[in-house]
């Protein structure tokens, strides 16, 4: 085994890009949670952007326009979702779960004709000057621009939730509907956009994958990366910023194990592949026993049908 | 008539299968605080929420300040001077004071602006409240508080409360009628709903009394008596409970030092309860809601589990033992919450029987359930206890929510409890199965079971009970005996106005 060949700088700056995916879903989930609504479609909207995106791009020739085929594919699944849970009063979790085993039979049938074909490229952006910095020019700013846009998104998230009246009134759809109702708000609008944004948010997280990081289409590509992404989360305490440490968290843990895999780590292959999976497993754990404490900061209505009574 | 602020005409609604109004006239005055009353069911619900633009009416017409009036939805009612405090308030618990309020408001200025109007708002009216803190913390009084002051902050010309003072201790409804009585000074109308006849009468100058739907009566609550408004709005005359004198009996529950942390988030831990209950006995225990009530019904029904010495039943330790093993040994339980805790809603009456009586009915055998003897105990229950519905096969949820209520006394009280421990026994039910409820817990108790009642509502508690104590913050009150009692002693037991003293060091 040979740790020298790990550079610290190196994997700091594919820190950033593995986290970049499951940042951008968990960052949708949580706005979706936060109106009150749990949806576990997130690995089938994922997988659902992440050929959405990888088709736009190939018949445009553009990666950032892929991108935006991403969020629409997204958007439109996470559509189905709200039409069946809003409106048809669903279950929440069996529709979630439902919507993912969707997604990944859809991007399967639709994803054929892409095997084998390569992803035009993403531009990259180097800032100039910055990008020269020792050390910090090629952690923080040689990256492409989903990169910037995931981050700049949890800023924007952070600043609508806490300051934004419409993030007010979302919050308080998702800790009491019948109380917003009661005061006039329209508890399953806004609960229709967010979902639609949720949808948007997985589906560029998706592309990211089939676009950036590997950068082809192949069956089953997000692998599992929509669970985690649900995990951080409940990690966060529906929180963006504490989100973006849980992302970070979970792609350092990836990246690492690609990394000592790389070394000939004497761990056994599979176990190293196995980490983020059992990192999450052991925080969801961690976080519920804290007796009730993850649900205190929960939102009081989320995963409950909302039904305007007369 | 020119002098009215809100002139309501002929307002009909009607449900499928139910007429919620019919055909409902009345007009209310501007600086005046007019009382609407009437049973559950009476349509009380349906003629606020149709006022406040979360209803449409199928026909009729309101006529506000002479303009026509007929709000699509509550921002409208809002922005025409209609404010509404409901009765289950609308907050949200994991939200500040402010947002609460910025909530509630059609343009309101940025939360440092608003805090400073709340905390200027909440002086003028002798409403104390910190704008910065999380609802969820806050008392019941100062939840109320958050309502008002939310409402006041839209100057309205007609302000709306649906039982305000159902969850006040005596002094914070003394500090709220002193704020209603200033606003009507400064020429609000109140339109007033409450079961409380007496404070009504204190209160109100008008009464529109409802039944069915339609507008029975008019009247003077300050001329007319409680009893003579209560026989209105029942349509017949009303029995008060009434009870054998009993001979004081050996103690068959006792609990020692009770102290446990609350299983749920936002809760109140007990904290070194005591008190005892002898054969033949009630037992009154106020206080308002969320000061260890929940925790209290959990720890005696073995639902959460103790230290084995901290309750005993008849000299045995049964702190530690599960509900089944208790309600065996004859400590039964009915917990507040019908829908979900009591009953199992969408279960029938047959299956709701069952769960309760198995192990004192035995109603199951070698581990199959007897279903013809499980029906009869449900009839049973429907017969000795007047509960309306059709049949032990109706699910529970169908019911309403007095017949269910009046079922679930019933069904514990047939499995002939040794000791009964019951929470908001009559918790939003109407004047006549309330008194049938009372009623029968006082004659379980002269056939020599131990009672104890878990109640926020005061006057019951003292129309029932022998003894009385008030549980607040988790501790519970020595109990004193309930006759001669008066009002003032009863708020000091529950702790007093929750808040005040914090409020005013601001």
């Amino acid at each position: 085994m040979d740790l020298t060949s790990i550079s610290p700088v190196l994997l700091l700056a594919s820190l950033m890009v593995a986290a970049t995916p499951i940042l951008l879903a968990a960052l949708g989930e949580l706005v979706v949670e936060r109106a009150g609504v749990l949806n576990l479609g997130v690995e089938g909207m994922m997988i659902t952007g992440a050929i959405a995106g990888f088709a736009t791009a190939v018949a445009t020739g553009s990666a950032l326009l892929g991108f935006v085929g991403a969020a629409a594919g997204g958007a439109a699944l996470s559509l189905l979702f709200a039409v069946l849970v809003l409106w048809l009063r669903s279950n929440q979790v069996a529709t979630g779960l439902a919507l993912t085993l969707f997604g990944l039979g859809l991007a399967s049938l639709a994803g054929q004709p892409y095997n084998g074909v390569r992803a035009p490229p993403m531009p990259e952006l180097d800032i100039p000057l910055l990008s020269g910095i020792p050390v910090l020019g090629p952690i923080l700013f040689r990256h492409d621009p989903v990169v910037y846009l995931a981050l700049a998104l949890v800023g924007g998230v952070w600043w609508f939730l806490h300051r934004a009246r419409a993030g007010l009134v979302l919050r308080a759809v998702g800790e009491n509907h019948d109380a917003a109702h009661a005061l006039g708000y329209k508890v399953l609008r806004l609960r229709l956009l967010a979902i639609a944004f949720g949808g948007a948010c997985a589906g560029l997280g998706g592309a990211y994958l089939s676009l950036v990081r590997v950068p082809q289409w192949t069956e089953g590509i997000t692998a599992g990366a929509g669970w985690i992404a649900l995990a951080i989360v409940v990690f966060a305490s529906w929180r963006p910023l504490r989100l973006l440490l849980g992302a970070w968290l979970f792609g350092g843990i990836s990246v690492l194990q690609l990394n000592l895999q790389a070394a000939n780590a004497p761990i056994p292959v599979e176990v190293l592949s196995m980490t983020p999976y059992l990192v999450t497993i052991l925080v969801l754990v961690l976080i519920s026993s804290g007796r009730g404490r993850a649900r205190l900061a929960a939102p009081g209505s989320l995963g409950q049908p909302f039904h305007a009574s007369r | 008539m020119s002098d009215a602020l809100l002139a309501i005409r002929g307002l009909t609604k009607a449900y499928p299968g139910v007429v919620a109004n019919s055909d409902v006239s009345f007009d209310i005055r501007p600086s005046s605080v007019h009382a609407l009353l009437g049973e559950n069911g009476a349509g009380k619900s349906t003629l606020v929420k149709t006022i406040y633009g979360l209803v449409r009416p199928d026909a009729g017409t309101m006529t506000l300040a002479g303009q026509p009036y007929a709000p699509p939805e509550p921002r409208a009612a809002r922005a025409a001077g209609v404010a509404m405090v409901f009765q289950h308030f609308s907050l949200f618990d994991a939200l500040s004071v402010a947002e609460n309020i910025a909530l509630g408001m059609e343009d309101p200025p940025p939360l440092r602006d608003l805090s400073a109007r709340i905390a200027q708002v909440s002086r003028d009216y002798g409403l104390p409240l910190d704008p910065n803190r999380i609802v969820g913390d806050l008392s019941a009084g100062e939840r109320q508080r958050v309502e008002i002051i939310r409402c006041l902050l839209q100057s309205p010309r007609l302000l709306i409360m649906d039982e305000p003072t159902s969850v006040l201790t005596p002094q914070e409804v003394e500090i709220l009628f002193r704020t209603l009585r200033k606003l009507r000074e400064e020429g609000l109308a109140i339109l007033y709903i409450s079961h409380k006849l007496e404070e009504i009468r204190v209160l109100c100058e008008e009464a529109t009394i409802l039944r069915g739907g339609r507008v029975v009566a008019t009247c003077d609550p300050q001329r007319t008596s409680a009893r003579r408004m209560a026989e209105m709005m029942v349509g017949g005359t009303l029995k008060t409970p009434a009870r054998a004198a009993h001979p004081g009996g050996d103690t068959v529950l006792d609990v020692q030092g009770l102290s446990a942390p609350s299983p749920r988030p936002h809760g109140t831990a007990l904290r070194g309860v005591t008190f005892s209950v002898a054969r033949g006995e009630v037992l009154g225990i106020g206080g308002v809601a969320g000061n260890g009530q929940d925790e209290l019904l959990l720890a005696l029904s073995g639902e959460m589990r103790t230290a084995p010495g901290m309750v005993r039943l008849k000299g045995e330790l049964v702190g530690s033992l599960r509900p089944s093993a208790r309600r065996a040994r004859g400590l039964l339980c009915a917990p507040e919450e019908r829908m979900g805790h009591a009953a199992a809603p969408d279960m029938t009456l047959t299956e709701n029987a069952f769960l309760s009586g198995r192990l004192r009915e035995r109603l199951a055998r070698r581990g199959f359930v007897n279903w013809t003897a499980a029906r009869g105990f449900a009839e049973r229950i429907i017969r000795d206890f007047d509960v309306r519905t059709p049949g032990p096969s109706a699910a529970a949820r169908s019911l309403s929510g007095g017949n269910l209520q009046k079922f679930v006394i019933g069904r514990e009280i047939l499995q002939r409890p040794e000791v009964l421990i019951v929470n908001q026994p009559t918790w939003g039910v109407d004047a006549s199965a309330a008194a049938a409820i009372r009623q029968a817990l006082l004659d379980l108790a002269s056939q020599g079971a131990a009672v104890v009642v878990v109640s926020q509502d005061l006057d019951e508690l003292m129309e029932i009970s022998d003894r009385f104590a008030a549980l607040n913050e988790g501790r519970l009150s020595p109990a004193r005996p309930a006759r001669g009692l008066t009002v003032e002693e009863i708020g000091l037991m529950l702790g007093g106005a929750h808040g005040m003293e914090v409020a005013h060091a601001h």
